[in-house]
């Protein structure tokens, strides 16, 4: 019914209209239809997301059993790199690298982000499509462009880039100084300026459109709180992406031109370069002016997903919903300042320390809100514990035990014997890693009936949760330790240091958790493959939800509705609301004569 | 071979409980199958138990950690202001702790408590303007306590007063390698830059400065104990980072730049080594090490050699493939036994010479001071005629 229905809709949204017929072309792949575009985002993320995860699977092994032999080492990584089946220093580096990379570029910006934000935003405020369609398919399309090039820079000879995620220069930029920024640097920075035009063309439309094309009654105060996020999470996107932008020209300057932004007097292979007044703290700058808020331009989309999820499966309002909005704001704000806490020891004057060290522990007390928050929206709720409010539940979880460690890395002192340890590993793993993970597994599986019309698994689901939830802990509370212990990251191997040969046991233990917990996402593919074909049929709403998106047909309709856009008379989380007898009242029910408004 | 094994049991285990869900699936043929996959009172039943399950495991894998990995964390600092930092580490770890315990035991306990069911309706709470100013207001004055506590240690320790009596050393990175450069009797090191490396001036010491004339260069760090040493840094071609666990002390190596650090240190290796918790330490290393050896003697390896303790300086910014191997001994002197360390090395100026000395008999010291003077000239040219252009852009 899907193309005849859109037609004969008469709203007030024309410019929408299609009365071609789409082919497969159109539908599948070069699609403008925002909902076809997430599922694209989301499949890439996914295969990105094995490969990083694989990757961090083959350096913990090299980690717990330091210099061993494994035949899967030489199959992965071949003779150059794996020679005998024992994995090359050079190219534990490179693993690390792309690792960090892929995992947060790829998997949680695009993949979490450019899921969502694609899906809910026009199905949440009430919009046909996004702003503009053809730039959403241009967004994506660049996305997977960056991602087969970062992809391709795994097989140039010298290897991938190998300076670490943060690729500070000298190191990413002298061929000399390391394989890996040769060929595979120069790939890996032209990844980065194709994903950031992604971004930014992302994230300009994710803002039209929710500045925009919001339905009738839908003020900012009644968005749901995923919207929330997403947009703030596109503003501050815009804003910090292209300092990394300039970061990359700047470096590709410099590795390819001869300029001096970064370098200076450096003495390499038994030669002076001629490389002069630059500074690569200037780098460090212009790199973590991104770097930190693209920490929250992770983490704000999970946290939307996982206020509505918890709303949604608590059966009760958010509690705080103006309070999470001013949290999100206050984070927003505070993350663009205080990039410098990455930098306490980079060699800049300590006094600018001592201002990083204060905003960062500010950022401390947003977050705290929001924490105790969706701990209150629990409290005598009546809880359905599908397997997406367990993911958000598991998010709420490592979001506290991380986010409690950054009270001593954010603090200039504490972070002298800390920095750079397996520490910081442990916290930021803890606190955006797993938590945005998590958060997009919730979103995953409680979105998944809207994506495909089907439901996915609930007992795989459950297992999945269970499995993962002991497994992160498994991995990173005892990698706590061995951050304490001084252990340094990336480090290919401690057999140097007898120093810390009491901690391989330690490493063991770590390893061994990761491999179960990356062994049982098999299970969430299985699940999310099988059902996009075999799946229960679902149902218009399955969750009960009050959100806008569960009032379209099951059956996906370019522009949504098939009738006029619904109204909305109400905010986003009426459950449970004492003047009625169901648990949940859509947005789009008028509100009852003399019916109050329950809520700030 | 092991991680063979590890696999198929993982893959094992995948299967048996795929079979076990679809057993689960069965069983719920012909109820309803639009919601068969949304929780059912059952499901929320068995969840709330597994999320208070799942508490105990957060509560007890916790304070096992503690009990059997605690005692890895470093230990007694070995200088004046580790004092102070682990002070401030000790009060953000209680804090840490209690609010872990409490949020934790809340956010799970809740789960487990309010698990749902066809009878219970939610309470309608939206918000309440008394919680949340307690929420903000309580963060932000323990924040306050922490954030002027830590400012304070801050400030102490990075910021070396002018007039304090310190002995100043350089340390100078390089893929992948420590070098240290003692000031010398005028305690004061004399310029340096890379440009100027040639033969045994492998740190770009500018020979012609008079200060660098008495500068000794080693490749092991010696510091007296009880006094303030104050660390210059630099770097030849990446960024290195100096990390001494013990002394709580860090900072990067930037290739352009000097960084600093400053610290006393408060315990000799020999004290060091002395110290209870390290006998112990030691004592339980070289018990896995030994252990270790019998592995290897078995394949036909060497057995490894029995760990003694030393201070180490370790790299902690990655900074090339062999990253994970670049470090520098630290010893920790008497005061009286440094001074007898430091008045047995020769000078760079006499490394030089004799350096010269033994390429050509001949010609001697001469040639490498003109090879200096030259490379000086050189860049003097250079500088004046950058000068020269940038006069004329400015009088245009």
């Amino acid at each position: 019914m899907s193309a005849e229905a859109h037609g004969h809709d008469h709203g007030h949204d024309h410019e929408h209209e299609h009365h071609h017929k789409d082919t497969f072309i159109t539908k599948y792949i070069f699609s403008i239809d925002h909902k076809m575009i997430a599922k694209q985002y989301l499949i890439t993320g996914i295969v990105m997301g094995v490969i990083g995860i694989a990757m961090s699977l083959l350096f913990r092994m090299q980690l717990a059993w330091p210099e061993e032999s494994f035949k899967i080492f030489n199959v992965l990584l071949g003779d150059k790199f794996a020679p005998d089946g024992v994995m090359a220093n050079d190219i534990y580096l490179a693993l690390v690298t792309i690792h960090g990379t892929i995992m947060v570029f790829f998997v949680l910006t695009a993949g979490l982000s450019g899921t969502f934000s694609n899906l809910l935003i026009p199905l949440q405020i009430g919009a046909r499509d996004m702003a503009s369609g053809f730039m959403n398919m241009i967004s994506y399309w660049l996305f997977f462009l960056s991602a087969v090039v970062m992809l391709c820079s795994l097989f140039v000879e010298a290897g991938p880039a190998s300076a670490g995620w943060t690729i500070y220069p000298p190191l990413s930029a002298l061929p000399q100084a390391i394989p890996g920024s040769g060929a595979g640097m120069t790939l890996w920075l032209v990844s980065m300026a194709i994903f950031i035009a992604s971004s930014l063309m992302g994230s300009l439309n994710y803002i039209v459109t929710v500045i925009n094309l919001r339905t009738k009654g839908m003020s900012m105060t009644r968005l749901p709180l995923t919207i929330w996020t997403f947009f703030v999470t596109a503003i501050i996107g815009v804003i910090s992406f292209p300092v990394l932008l300039s970061a990359a020209l700047l470096l590709i300057f410099d590795r390819s031109f001869g300029t001096s932004f970064f370098l200076s007097d450096i003495y390499i292979a038994g030669e002076v370069l001629h490389y002069q007044g630059g500074s690569p703290v200037l780098f460090e700058h212009l790199f973590w002016f991104l770097g930190h808020p693209e920490v929250y331009i992770v983490i704000l989309p999970a946290m939307g997903l996982v206020s509505e999820i918890m709303a949604t499966n608590s059966r009760k309002p958010i509690f705080g919903y103006r309070a999470m909005i001013m949290s999100v704001l206050a984070i927003a704000f505070l993350s663009t300042i205080v990039w410098g806490h990455h930098m306490f020891l980079s060699g800049m004057n300590p006094f600018l320390g001592s201002v990083f060290t204060f905003t960062t522990l500010l950022i401390a007390i947003p977050s705290a809100v929001k924490a105790f928050n969706w701990i209150t929206t629990l409290w005598k709720g009546n809880l359905q514990f599908n397997p997406a409010m367990l993911f958000s539940i598991g998010m709420v979880s490592t979001f506290i035990t991380g986010g409690l460690t950054g009270i001593i890395l954010g603090d200039s002192t504490l972070d002298i014997n800390v920095h750079d340890t397996y520490f910081v590993i442990a916290h930021f793993h803890l606190v955006m890693g797993i938590s945005a993970l998590y958060g997009m597994f919730a979103g995953i599986y409680h979105w998944f009936p809207k994506m495909y019309g089907r439901m996915l698994n609930k007992n795989l689901g459950y297992i999945h949760f269970w499995v993962t939830a002991v497994c992160a802990y498994g991995v990173f509370f005892p990698m706590h330790f061995i951050g304490l212990a001084g252990l340094p990251r990336r480090y290919y191997t401690n057999t140097n240091f007898p120093l810390f040969d009491d901690l391989q046991n330690v490493n063991v233990l770590i390893t061994t958790f990761a491999l179960v917990g990356g062994a049982f996402q098999l299970v969430f593919l299985y699940n999310f493959f099988s059902s996009i074909f075999y799946g229960k049929k679902a149902v218009q709403n399955p969750w009960r939800s009050t959100t806008l998106e569960w009032t379209t047909p099951v059956e996906h309709i370019h522009g949504n509705w098939p009738g006029e856009i619904p109204h909305v008379y109400r905010w986003p989380y009426d459950y449970s609301n004492p003047n009625h007898d169901v648990d949940f009242v859509p947005q789009n029910v008028p509100m009852k004569e003399g019916e109050e408004v329950l809520h700030h | 071979m092991t991680s063979l094994l590890v696999i198929i049991v993982v893959v094992l285990l995948a299967v048996a409980l795929w079979q076990l869900t679809k057993i689960f699936d069965l069983t719920q043929v012909g109820t309803s199958s639009d919601d068969s996959q949304v929780a059912s009172d059952n499901d929320n039943n068995i969840q709330g138990y597994v999320m208070f399950g799942f508490l105990a495991f957060i509560y007890i894998f916790t304070i096992y950690g503690l009990l059997k990995w605690g005692g890895l964390a470093l230990h007694t600092p070995a200088s004046e202001h580790g004092l102070l930092v682990d002070s401030l580490m000790n009060i953000t770890w209680v804090l840490i702790f209690v609010v872990q315990f409490i949020t934790q035991g809340l956010l799970y306990w809740f789960s487990f408590k309010n698990r749902g069911n066809k009878d219970r309706k939610a309470l309608f709470f939206a918000d309440s303007n008394k919680l949340e100013a307690i929420w903000s207001i309580i963060p932000s004055v323990v924040l306050a306590v922490l954030i002027l506590y830590g400012l304070y240690a801050w400030n102490n320790i990075m910021f070396v007063d002018k007039d304090e009596d310190v002995i100043e050393i350089e340390l100078y990175a390089q893929q992948f390698k420590w070098t240290a450069r003692y000031a010398g009797q005028d305690n004061v090191l004399g310029k340096a830059n890379v440009r100027l490396i040639e033969g045994v001036n492998t740190l770009g010491v500018d020979m012609s400065d008079p200060n660098a004339q008495d500068d000794i260069v080693v490749s092991e760090l010696h510091i007296p104990k009880g006094k303030k040493v104050h660390f210059k840094m630099r770097s030849q071609d990446v960024l290195h980072s100096a990390y001494f666990p013990h002394f709580r002390a860090q900072m990067n190596c930037v290739p352009g730049m000097v960084t600093e650090f400053a610290f006393v240190p408060t315990y000799t290796t020999a004290e060091y080594r002395e110290l209870s918790f390290m006998v112990e330490k030691v004592a339980n290393i070289n018990k896995l090490r030994s252990e270790k050896s019998v592995e290897l003697v078995a394949k036909g390896g060497t057995a490894l050699d029995p760990y003694t303790f030393d201070y180490l300086l370790l790299c902690n910014k990655i900074c090339g493939a062999s990253h994970y191997n670049m470090q520098m001994k630290v010893v920790v002197d008497t005061p009286e036994d440094y001074k007898k360390w430091l008045s047995e090395k020769t000078t760079l100026a006499q490394d030089i010479k004799a350096a010269a000395a033994a390429e050509k008999p001949t010609e001697g010291a001469e040639s490498t001071t003109d090879t200096t003077v030259k490379v000086k000239d050189t860049v003097k040219a250079v500088i004046d005629t950058v000068k020269a252009a940038v006069a004329k852009v400015a009088v245009k």
